[in-house]
């Protein structure tokens, strides 16, 4: 990768991310694919570095789905943000994370809004003071859950046990980095790196030792698009952009997919199963796949955290490859058993993608 | 100016999305829905500067407005600084309010995206649900999800989700006085009205086409609405 042009443009589009006290707000999609990343990235938070993150019971969806499946009126929207905002203010705290990309740029989205047109501000305080009594104060700084991990990456490296390394050659992984369109198509000065070079993943990947694959459809959509996948009729969409994108990645033979959206990883991981269903296409060496993965999981699993806790486990493509290469220990037998040690079956192997069953 | 152009133009998203497009065709190259449809972002912008009524109610009661997967990657090519994919927002938007939705085919999906996504916002605070992904409706999800789903208690906990639990973490029971400020901000804002809307407006439909029509998805019209697709939309 050339990457001397590609630093010049992100070094433009820096952000401002608070250093401490943190309003943490939940996602849709995450809290049921992907909840040992959200547990990951509150530990990463506490026990490594010490920050102060409130978890709070309160707030709910933004309704960021619903929004761009067109159901949810923008006013609607615009008015349960308010009240994530209200949530915050009541705690005392001014700094907002979101853990959805999707509720990031509809945070972004909806602040700029109420700049450029105040009157939609005023509207959207009158209706949540009718609905629920509450006041809110718009958030100092908002960030996504990995513009937080980017920041500290170095810390994170500092306290890692291992790195995006092959163990055995010592060269540098290949990492594919995803990011959610919403992340900073719409507003591209307010993601790290902009939108055409966003830096945020890579930033994460130089530090913690790995290579970032430059392919050519690095930029494309998951193929979530909403209403894409919700409705059965339409999933055709969906892993026709996954496939592209997996075509275009697999000349690079990378290692491992690193994301930073709560639909991104599901799909790439769930549709490359689907097409070796459908076709018997699997994509990586060995009919392997290719692993894909959170950025909170790859922070997880390289300061040693269990890959078990992390959720690696309900992943259709497996770890296990990527695991060994690095050198990472953990324990087969647990993969698939209980929180406390008990038996809990197995799933069923796919037909075609590799099954590490042991 | 033409009525529905004149509504449109009330909509920040509208105001935001179009300013003197000049047909470039860049937010069609990029999108990557005008890849797998017949679906062409430029177009949509041509037809709506034209301020033709006719047109837009064309427009409105087409497929085409549908096609749209919102990735908004049509807002950081357009050298004009328009956002076709935030147009069609504001078109789906209208046509939900007119009832247009229910003459194509990928409209009447809004009922069943208001049931299955909507309806679970004031349910259960959260837009989707581990008990609503039915492994027999999702079977990209694969083995594995089957598998999650027959131990979700044991997973979720191993996981470190708080699974229907009070306090907070992932999956947690929002607490009812929650789910009552949601419900009372979708009946202020409109939210409940567009509800109502895409219920009666269907109902219509469906009555219309002799197709039976009832709560849920355990009925003929939503089984229509959420498996069917006539072939006719993506390109060859």
């Amino acid at each position: 990768m050339k990457a001397d042009g590609k630093k010049l443009i992100w070094k433009e589009y820096q952000k401002e991310i608070a250093d401490d006290h943190y309003f943490y707000a939940r996602s849709c999609i995450r809290q049921n694919f992907f909840p040992g990343s959200e547990k990951a990235f509150t530990r990463i938070m506490k026990d490594e570095l010490g920050k102060d993150l409130c978890d709070n019971q309160h707030h709910t969806s933004c309704t960021g789905i619903g929004y761009h499946t067109d159901v949810v009126p923008f006013e609607t929207t615009m008015t349960v943000i308010a009240r994530q905002f209200s949530l915050m203010t009541e705690a005392g705290y001014s700094n907002y994370i979101a853990s959805c990309i999707t509720s990031f740029g509809l945070y972004t989205e909806i602040i700029e809004t109420w700049k450029h047109f105040p009157e939609t501000l005023e509207k959207t305080r009158d209706f949540l003071y009718k609905a629920t009594g509450r006041e809110f104060t718009v958030p100092n700084n908002l960030a996504h859950a990995s513009d937080i991990i980017y920041k500290f990456r170095n810390e994170i490296a500092a306290k890692a046990k291992y790195r995006l390394v092959d163990k055995n050659t010592g060269s540098p992984l290949k990492v594919v980095e995803h990011i959610g369109c919403h992340y900073s198509k719409m507003f591209p000065h307010k993601g790290v790196g902009g939108a055409e070079y966003p830096y945020v993943l890579t930033g994460m990947i130089e530090s913690w030792g790995g290579e970032v694959v430059d392919y050519p459809e690095r930029r494309h959509c998951c193929g979530f698009g909403f209403r894409q996948y919700a409705i059965q009729a339409n999933r055709g969409f969906s892993i026709a952009c996954s496939r592209k994108k997996f075509d275009s990645m697999e000349p690079y033979e990378p290692d491992m997919i690193i994301t930073n959206c709560p639909g991104c990883p599901m799909f790439l991981d769930r549709w490359q199963y689907a097409l070796s269903e459908m076709e018997g296409r699997t994509y990586g060496k060995d009919k392997q796949g290719i692993p894909v993965f959170t950025y909170e999981e790859v922070a997880g699993m390289l300061l040693g955290y269990d890959p078990w806790q992390l959720g690696l486990q309900v992943h259709q493509v497996p770890a296990e490859p990527l695991l060994d290469k690095i050198g990472i220990e953990y324990d087969p037998e647990a993969k698939f058993k209980g929180p406390n040690g008990e038996d809990m079956g197995k799933p069923a192997a796919p037909s075609y993608l590799k099954f590490y069953q042991e | 100016m033409g009525v529905l152009y004149d509504k449109l133009a009330t909509d920040v998203r509208f105001i935001e999305s179009l300013k003197a497009c000049i047909n470039c065709g860049t937010c069609t190259a990029i999108c990557p829905a005008a890849e797998f449809y017949v679906y062409d972002p430029r177009t949509v912008a041509i037809t709506v500067q034209t301020q033709d009524d006719a047109k837009i109610i064309e427009l409105l009661k087409s497929e085409t407005i549908w096609y749209c997967g919102e990735c908004m990657s049509c807002k950081t090519r357009c050298p004009r600084g328009n956002v076709p994919g935030l147009l069609v927002i504001a078109l789906r938007a209208l046509s939900q309010d007119l009832g247009y939705f229910t003459e194509s085919e990928k409209g009447r999906q809004q009922l069943a995206l208001k049931r299955a996504i909507g309806e679970k916002i004031l349910s259960h605070g959260y837009c989707i649900n581990p008990d609503t992904i039915a492994p027999g409706n999702h079977p990209e999800q694969g083995p594995i999800w089957e598998w999650e789903m027959e131990h979700i208690e044991e997973v979720m906990e191993k996981l470190g989700a708080n699974y229907k639990g009070e306090g907070p973490g992932a999956l947690r029971k929002i607490p009812q006085e929650d789910l009552d400020e949601i419900h009372k901000i979708f009946e202020v804002t409109g939210g409940m009205d567009r509800f109502r809307d895409l219920e009666k407006f269907s109902k219509a439909k469906a009555e219309e086409m002799g197709v039976e029509f009832g709560e849920g998805a355990n009925n003929e019209y939503f089984r229509m609405i959420y498996t069917t697709n006539n072939q006719t939309h993506t390109r060859e």
